[in-house]
């Protein structure tokens, strides 16, 4: 029966995957075709389902919104398609985390839970901060630049701030957040630009003019011009393909298009304003190219569809989207391919998957431990095995989804490390088969991938390379071996808080165990010291190997093979610890418990070369600041001191020695020698 | 007792000490960086023998550390000593000895770069062309001697000089030039006829602008803008004063001074102010002509490289930056070469000895570029070294790997 276990478990985990393959539910109200549909923002073309995703991650640090009086969740699209056509219900969402006191107070927000008003003490809706949301403008006038000098209050004003820019910004995106009836106003607008062109063009070449013509056209013009300021996500796609280099355009810019465009209209407006620019030349553009052409159909199209949406037209929502997915089709296909993916993508959410596997692997991992059953191990691999496909999957589709190397940011770094880490676990199962190397692959994969997961909430994870850092050959080598060097350091810092951890509490260091099937693991002791040895060796290897291309790219890209960075200083460290684990192993400076509790320090290094230096602020490297990350960070310190200092404890004390102690073993501790297993 | 002294010297246990000292240094090197600025931090942990670290606020907190000449120096002897006396060379350690001379050779090569390597940037408008590129860290009091048909004598005093506040002279001047005043750092305000009391000299730009003087400043994303008074005293007596300033010196200052001008006094007001700050301070004596100017050092090659086009390009709808790349024209009169190239992002240029790098843009000047010029002799030995070095440790790797896998294997 038993033997039937590990496949049992294999198929359950396979099936679950492969659901996720399957097509989302039919829904009259064709939001998920709507999720799929592309756009432009942060540079890049992506779904509405990933802004909408990304956005909800930002402010309140979930992709779904619940409804506590419907007692359903809204996906993130449908929230978003909310917020763009029925703003008034939106406003009740309580879509803004904000969990500072001090500020949940300045803005006399309910802290209590409250089951009536649904109120949870963290999460509030615009209706709920806007009537106090001048003071917190105010505030933030008179906060200091720099990001390192500011206040954990400021912060959170700031990031407040921040949610409440991208909440308006996404009201801007199909319409102008301030016309009601918008399909409606388009008539009136596309009616007034002839007279209203007309009228500029007499207006500034000297000639009577209607005012009234001319004051309406400028009213539409300023109002488009104010929601194309907003920066808002860019919908439009392009369609002068006679003009090269034609882009996606924002529905402001779109809708000033066929009378006072964006750029020389933007260039009038501030002449006239004082700041700067020409006045003539900017009429004299202005006239040369308004008043031509008339609104490009996915404008109408856009304004349809939100007042379809906007009154409860389903048939005719579904209807509109097909259309403009089918316009695309033959016009944008390969955004609109690459949106489709990408949805899926999102949809299929494979480290998630992978990471509830990782935790039962852990769980197999410590049932063998207990029982020593194989089948209990078979299983943990196989699952493993699952999990890592699952993983890898991921990862590689980010890669052509992104066409990029595998680590781009510091996101895509976690998922990196995890991978590695959870590969060089398996490796090491291979060879010593006492779900060692599972512990690693399981606990290393699932933290990895908890910490990618909150690293998500700083927005969008496949955001574009700045110019610096955009070349794939670089980013292939150094950026790959260096998070090579980071992961396999993480793994060798985790055999030895096993090995202390084991040594202390259990006597298995020196105890080898007859499984059911009758094989003889080796005493942990003697494969733990053996495996730390190997994997800092290899980190010592992949650790220099990656930081000097990073001096070489360096040198290749501002002529400065050293410039002591601190994220270049931070990896030269771990080249350092790794070095001076070897040599002082080699000069006989420390034994096996030694080499134990300098490895655990060496995850230390790699946090502070990997988080620690983002937080200093400064350099060329800082892209990726976080705060609440910092608190983390000291946790993460703390915990490793403690477990250094539970490795200093005397050797009497830890279990793994107490009978072992009076047979002759060096000076120093070394593992004794194996022990005959019992029978 | 020299056996003994050898042996500590080529011990491991001092190498282990060394690089814990190594990544102390780095670590508070790093940390420093906070408060001293990229250029001042390396100037104290690794340029140095000895050097101590505080926390920010507690000054009387002082951790004593070795500095990076110290260490490395140290870990050289370490090294080379441990070859001579102790290793015996063997293929199974052969990795480890290639690893070791790849260290050598990037701790010397390091040395050499700390030694001979300059860095400057040249700042180019679209049409301008230059033959030589401005120090980033060093500048000098600069007299140009006119020559007819713009054969032009330059007469530099290092800042050096100038800061101890004497009197400067050279044979092919015919005058003194005396400091009356230096700065370390200092801001410009522009002087109306109204502004009461004097200007602070009785020519050139002080009629326009008064310089005050401000604290150093280390922060990185600021500079200091030195300056000086001067009087010019020929052999009939004074000539008048000056104001020299980096503010009229540097071709990157005046430009950003004339757009806070003008959200100050307007920009008709400021492009006029923003000319007078620009003007060369020129004064004749002797029948010569001389110009006189606070300028960053300047370093002169054979070739001149001229802006064609900038073109820098944003994501869609974002302020992030994509592309920035330099169309230039080098032109080399000794040789008579004259091409075209780009020169962008992770590809520079090299020519002469030096090294041309995409390094920055005006934000406000969509014509203007900055490039990095980069000398350094030894710009290839980490190269060498680092290839020694990885090949080295891999060797070592794969060696110990194959006889592991062997022994299990038997075992």
């Amino acid at each position: 029966m038993k033997r039937w276990i590990p496949a049992l478990l294999t198929l359950a985990f396979g099936l679950w995957i492969a659901t996720g393959f399957l097509p989302p539910k039919k829904d009259p109200r064709a939001i998920d075709e709507f999720g799929r549909l592309p756009l432009v923002f942060g540079g890049r073309v992506q779904p509405f389902d990933s802004l909408a995703r990304n956005s909800l991650l930002q402010m309140r640090e979930r992709h779904t919104v619940y409804d506590a009086k419907e007692k359903r969740t809204l996906s993130a699209t449908e929230w978003l398609l909310e917020l763009m056509t029925k703003p008034e219900d939106a406003h009740q969402r309580r879509v803004f985390r904000i969990m500072h006191p001090e500020l949940q107070s300045m803005l006399n927000l309910p802290v209590e839970p409250n089951e009536t008003t649904g109120d949870d003490g963290k999460n509030y809706s615009w209706n709920q901060i806007s009537p106090g949301f001048e003071s917190v403008r105010a505030q933030l006038k008179t906060m200091p630049e720099e990001a390192s000098k500011r206040s954990v209050f400021q912060q959170a004003l700031v990031k407040l701030n921040g949610s409440v820019t991208l909440y308006i910004r996404l009201q801007n995106t199909l319409r102008p957040m301030d016309s009601a009836q918008f399909a409606d106003e388009l008539k009136t607008y596309q009616a007034a630009i002839p007279a209203g062109v007309e009228a500029f063009r007499q207006r500034f070449t000297g000639q009577a003019f209607d005012t009234n013509a001319l004051s309406s056209i400028i009213e539409y013009a300023q109002r488009y011009l104010a929601a194309d300021q907003m920066e808002s996500p860019l919908i439009i796609p392009p369609h002068h393909p006679e003009i090269p280099g034609d882009q996606w355009m924002r529905i402001g810019e779109a809708l000033l298009e066929p009378s006072l465009p964006v750029k020389p209209f933007g260039d009038f407006v501030s002449a006239v304003t004082g700041q700067g620019g020409n006045a003539d030349s900017a009429v004299a553009a202005l006239l040369k190219v308004s008043g031509k052409g008339t609104l490009t159909p996915a404008v109408t199209r856009f304004a349809q569809m939100t007042d379809a949406y906007r009154t409860g037209n389903e048939a005719e929502f579904a209807r509109l989207v097909a259309e403009h997915s089918a316009t695309l089709a033959t016009s944008q296909a390969k955004a609109l391919a690459k949106a489709g993916k990408e949805t899926g993508f999102n949809r299929f959410e494979p480290f998630y998957k992978a990471l509830t596997i990782y935790i039962a692997v852990f769980l197999l991992a410590t049932v063998f431990w207990f029982g020593f059953s194989e089948w209990a191990r078979t299983g943990a691999v196989w699952l493993c095995l699952l999990a890592l496909a699952v993983h890898s999957g991921g990862l590689i589709y980010r890669m052509l989804l992104e066409g990029r190397p595998p680590v781009t940011n510091l996101y895509s770094s976690a998922i990196f490390i995890g991978w590695g880490a959870v590969v060089l676990g398996l490796v090491l199962e291979r060879f010593w088969r006492n779900a060692v190397g599972l512990a690693v692959s399981s606990v290393l994969g699932f933290s990895t991938l908890i910490i990618a997961h909150n690293l998500a909430l700083g927005g969008d994870t496949m955001e574009m390379m700045r110019a610096v850092l955009d070349t794939n050959f670089w980013l292939a080598t150094h950026v790959v071996i260096v998070t090579l060097g980071y992961a396999s350091t993480y793994v060798a810092g985790f055999l030895a808080i096993l090995y202390i951890v084991l040594g202390v509490f259990t006597p298995r260091l020196t105890e080898g165990k007859r499984t059911d099937t009758g094989r003889v693991t080796e005493p942990m002791g003697k494969s733990l010291t053996r495996m730390v040895y190997g994997i800092v060796c290899f980190a010592t290897l992949f650790s220099f190997v990656g930081t000097v291309l990073g001096g070489i790219w360096a040198d290749q890209s501002w002529g400065r093979f050293w410039g002591w960075d601190p994220k270049e200083n931070g990896a030269l460290i771990i080249v350092l610890w790794n070095a001076l684990i070897l040599h002082a192993r080699w000069g006989g400076l420390v034994r096996d418990r030694g080499v134990a509790n300098l490895a655990v320090f060496g995850n230390i290094v790699t946090a502070w070369s990997w988080f620690g230096t983002n937080m200093l602020g400064i350099g060329l490297h800082s892209y990726g600041f976080t705060d609440a990350a910092f608190r983390w960070l000291m946790i993460f310190v703390a915990s490793q001191l403690a477990i250094i200092g539970l490795g200093f404890l005397p050797k009497e004390r830890w279990r793994s020695f107490r009978g072992a102690l009076p047979s002759p073993t060096p000076k120093g501790g070394d593992a004794p020698l194996p022990r005959p297993a019992k029978a | 007792m020299l056996k003994r002294i050898i042996d500590v010297v080529s011990s491991l246990k001092l190498t282990v000490v060394l690089l814990s000292l190594g990544i102390a240094l780095v670590f508070f090197g790093t940390l420093g960086q906070v408060s001293d600025g990229l250029y001042l931090a390396q100037q104290k942990y690794f340029r140095s023998w000895f050097t101590y670290w505080h926390p920010a606020q507690v000054s009387w907190l002082i951790l004593p550390l070795p500095g990076g000449y110290f260490l490395g120096t140290s870990l050289l002897i370490n090294l080379i000593t441990a070859h001579v006396s102790r290793f015996r060379f063997s293929w199974k350690k052969s990795g480890i000895w290639m690893t070791h001379f790849g260290i050598i050779l990037l701790l010397i090569g390091q040395l050499v770069t700390d030694m001979f390597a300059t860095e400057s940037h040249i700042r180019l408008t679209e049409g301008q062309s230059k033959n030589y590129s401005d120090s980033s860290q060093k500048n000098e009091l600069a007299v140009t001697i006119l020559g007819d048909s713009g054969n032009d004598t330059v007469v530099a005093f290092p800042e050096s000089l100038v800061k101890q506040k004497g009197e400067l002279q050279h044979p092919s001047l015919p005058f003194r030039i005396k400091v009356k005043e230096y700065f370390v750092n200092s801001g410009a305000q522009p002087r109306g006829p109204r502004s009461g009391g004097q200007p602070q000299a009785d020519h050139g730009v002080a009629q326009f602008f008064t310089f005050e003087p401000a604290p150093e400043t280390f922060a990185m994303d600021d500079r200091n803008i030195p300056g000086a008074i001067v009087e010019v005293i020929g052999s009939k007596g004074s000539l008048g004063t000056w104001v020299t300033s980096l503010y009229t010196g540097d071709d990157s200052i005046a430009p950003s001074m004339a757009r806070r001008l003008a959200k100050m006094i307007g920009p008709q007001l400021a492009e006029r102010l923003g000319a007078e700050l620009m003007k060369p301070q020129e004064f004749e004596t002797d029948g010569k002509r001389f110009r006189i100017a606070y300028r960053p050092v300047r370093f002169y090659t054979p070739q001149w490289i001229e802006l064609v086009k900038f073109t820098n390009e944003k994501y869609l709808g974002t302020d992030i930056p994509k592309d920035y790349r330099s169309r230039v024209r080098l032109q080399n009169p000794s040789t008579g070469e004259k091409r075209e190239l780009d020169i962008y992002m992770n590809s520079p240029l090299r020519y002469n000895g030096l090294t041309y790098y995409q390094s920055s843009f005006d934000p406000f000047d969509s014509r203007v570029t900055v490039l990095q010029v980069v000398k350094n002799p030894g710009w290839l030995t980490p190269y060498a070294g680092c290839s020694l070095v990885a090949g080295g440790l891999l060797v070592q790797f794969l060696i110990h790997l194959v006889g592991f896998i062997t022994k299990r294997r038997t075992a």
